[in-house]
């Protein structure tokens, strides 16, 4: 049985000058579920989710969150829908302090794309500020929240980059490689942390090079290579799959 | 009330600024700066600099165009007098409120734009501004002559109110007339409602946000945030500042000239702020008044006043001084402002304030050894 659809990406089409990026994307993510998409390099899957987040406008092809069409939207349009991304080079405030970081994404998800509240103290947003202090503990970062980000090392910022997507409790998380550049110790605690937010039944979309992360996290696979979907299943299914092999597991990697 | 509460450290921060502007007759003596007209400029420069600080230092946006402001403010603020009253009350608010709305009008289109488009549109509406109100405009901007309050203007307030004044008309505060100290105190006050409120939107949801767009723009817009309107509204607010600023002008000596809107006004406040430091609570304040102080020391030398500095020298190192020195004073005061600036953005990128801390964690180090203390600005 086929669970609730949250995004469907329907004929996704995106090309750069002469380069098909992504030629007849389909992708049906189901509510709740973990949806890992692999590749190998250049294959189009940051694209894909550019497209998802309104960065990039789809040469042709619709995406459909909760059934309404979201290409063509702003990209502050579809965050406060509840689509998060979560960047593969981290993307912070690095002027900013960790809790800081942590804290507007919270803003955000509270008091919606505008409010002006110019006399409000940052020092009464209590509830902000324990949701932040909570996300920070869950990523091991709250020793360290009144230092200024932009001095942390790469894993770090992952890491945070990963709390200021959760602080959002989105309805859909869109991950791109969220263990790149961090030490195996770092890396199984994100994955406990995935797996843990997973039981809460927030939907993820995980794109990963790691296949040890890939089998012990996703529902579903969707393998990715020259733009196109060449499989889609399982994962024992995707394990088997010779054109999988072909493409992506016996190669280079 | 809610609006008034401050965190102890803000709080302090607060009485001491409040003290030092209010005792500067005092304090400013030894430096030779204690006189009610240059007390005066430094209230409202300050002002100025504190607003322009509010969207420069945290959005990031440079704005070359904000004595477009302060000049709408002036006339606004004289014609108010011209109209309606003598009483800088309805001045100040008027000044204010129309330098806002000109804000929204320039601001919306100019943010269209970021970085140094944004800076060159800002700029091209103020030259547009004074370049209108020495053509167009001279109805109601009186031209190269300056708007100036008359004695056969309606006041139609101070009319039904029976006020009436001896002698040229001048700002008057329900009875105390706007000049010397009583006028500086006037301008202290507002300056410390300013710093206040600037104060507020530092410690806010909303200047956290505005310091993130300026931090990293693209990742608030993928964070939820329309980014435009929080632009729009710290440029507003900014400009309002520069009105304010405008009116007090006029209102410590009623008369508006197109002169204060050129672009020199406008770099002018960019370099008190990045002087004092972009940014930073207090360094535009600092940076207003260190360079007011020195424009005018620097510009009240003339070259008999410095044969007479040099006088103990041989004549002809005498002769050799004064005309190296000439050019830098005076009418030449902007050279010297040009050389400091450069100085300061060599050595001291983050300005004066930046300077301090990092000499007061230098000694702090000193002490304690290996106590690595939490960065705060
Ligand atoms: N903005 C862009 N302009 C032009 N070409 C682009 C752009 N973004 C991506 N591409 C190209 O599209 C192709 C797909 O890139 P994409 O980043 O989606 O790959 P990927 O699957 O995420 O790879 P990786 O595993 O290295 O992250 C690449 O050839 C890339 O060079
Ligand atoms: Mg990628």
């Amino acid at each position: 049985m086929v669970g609730n659809i949250v995004l469907n990406i329907q004929n996704v089409d995106k090309t750069f000058g002469g380069l098909q990026a992504l030629s007849n994307v389909n992708m049906q993510i189901e509510e709740g579920k973990i949806h890992a998409i692999i590749g190998p390099n250049g294959a189009g899957k940051s694209t894909l989710l550019n497209v998802c987040i309104g960065r990039l406008e789809p040469t042709s092809g619709t995406v459909r969150f909760d059934g309404e069409i979201i290409t063509g939207k702003a990209p502050y349009e579809i965050n406060q829908a509840g689509v998060v991304r979560v960047f593969q080079t981290p993307e912070i405030f690095p002027e900013l302090t960790i809790l800081e970081n942590v804290m507007i994404p919270a803003l955000a998800k509270r008091d919606g794309a505008f409010s002006f509240n110019p006399f409000k103290s940052m020092s009464d947003e209590t509830d902000i500020f324990k949701e932040a202090e909570l996300v920070l503990e869950d990523m091991g970062l709250i020793d360290q929240m009144y230092d200024h980000s932009g001095s942390m090392s790469r894993g770090d910022k992952r890491r945070l980059e990963l709390a200021m997507g959760l602080v959002q409790r989105p309805r859909l998380l869109l991950l791109d490689e969220p263990t790149a550049g961090m030490s195996r110790a770092d890396t199984n605690a994100t994955i406990e942390t995935l797996i843990r937010i997973k039981e809460r039944g927030m939907t993820k979309v995980i794109i990963e090079h790691d296949m040890h992360v890939v089998f012990s996290l996703a529902d579903k696979i969707s393998v990715l290579a020259q733009g196109a979907i060449i499989a889609e299943g399982a994962p024992d299914e995707i394990r088997g799959n010779p054109k999988v092999q072909e493409a992506y597991l016996g190669g280079a990697h | 009330m809610n609006f008034f509460k401050l965190s102890p450290r803000d709080a302090l921060l607060m009485v001491v600024f409040a003290a030092v502007v209010l005792l500067a007759p005092i304090w400013m003596k030894p430096f030779g700066a204690a006189y009610p007209d240059l007390l005066q400029k430094f209230a409202i420069f300050g002002l100025f600099a504190i607003g322009f600080n509010i969207l420069f230092g945290l959005t990031g946006y440079l704005s070359f165009g904000h004595a477009a402001f302060l000049g709408i403010g002036s006339y606004t603020t004289v014609w108010t007098f011209k109209l309606l009253s003598m009483n800088p009350i309805p001045a100040v608010i008027f000044g204010t409120l129309v330098a806002g709305l000109f804000a929204v009008l320039i601001g919306f289109v100019s943010l269209r734009r970021t970085g140094i488009y944004f800076s060159i549109l800002t700029l091209a509406f103020a030259q547009m501004c004074y370049n209108l109100a020495y053509s167009v405009l001279t109805p109601i901007t009186n031209g190269e002559t300056g708007l100036r309050v008359l004695r056969d203007d309606p006041m139609l307030l101070d009319k039904a109110l029976g006020v009436v004044q001896e002698g040229s008309p001048i700002g008057s505060f329900f009875g105390i007339n706007m000049r010397g100290y009583p006028a500086f105190y006037f301008c202290a006050v507002i300056l410390i409602i300013g710093f206040f409120i600037s104060l507020r939107i530092f410690r806010s949801p909303f200047g956290l946000k505005l310091r993130a767009i300026k931090s990293n723009q693209n990742r608030m817009r993928y964070t939820g945030f329309n980014t435009r309107p929080y632009l729009l509204w710290a440029f507003v607010i900014s400009g309002m500042y520069a009105g304010m600023a405008g009116s007090m002008l006029a209102v410590t000596d009623p008369l508006a000239g197109a002169e204060r809107m050129q672009w020199t006004a406008s770099g002018e406040v960019v370099l008190m702020t990045i002087l004092g430091g972009v940014g930073t609570l207090i360094g535009p304040m600092l940076g207003a008044v260190l360079i007011k102080y020195f424009e005018n020391i620097f510009s009240a030398f003339n070259e008999s006043a410095l044969h007479d500095m040099f006088s103990f020298l041989p004549s002809w190192l005498e002769t050799v001084m004064v005309t190296v020195v000439h050019p830098f004073v005076g009418e030449g005061w902007h050279l010297t402002l040009g050389s400091l600036f450069m100085v300061i953005v060599i050595f001291l990128p983050g300005g004066l304030v930046e300077g301090a801390t990092r000499l007061f964690k230098r000694r702090k180090s000193d002490g304690v050894t290996n106590k690595n203390s939490g960065s705060e600005n």
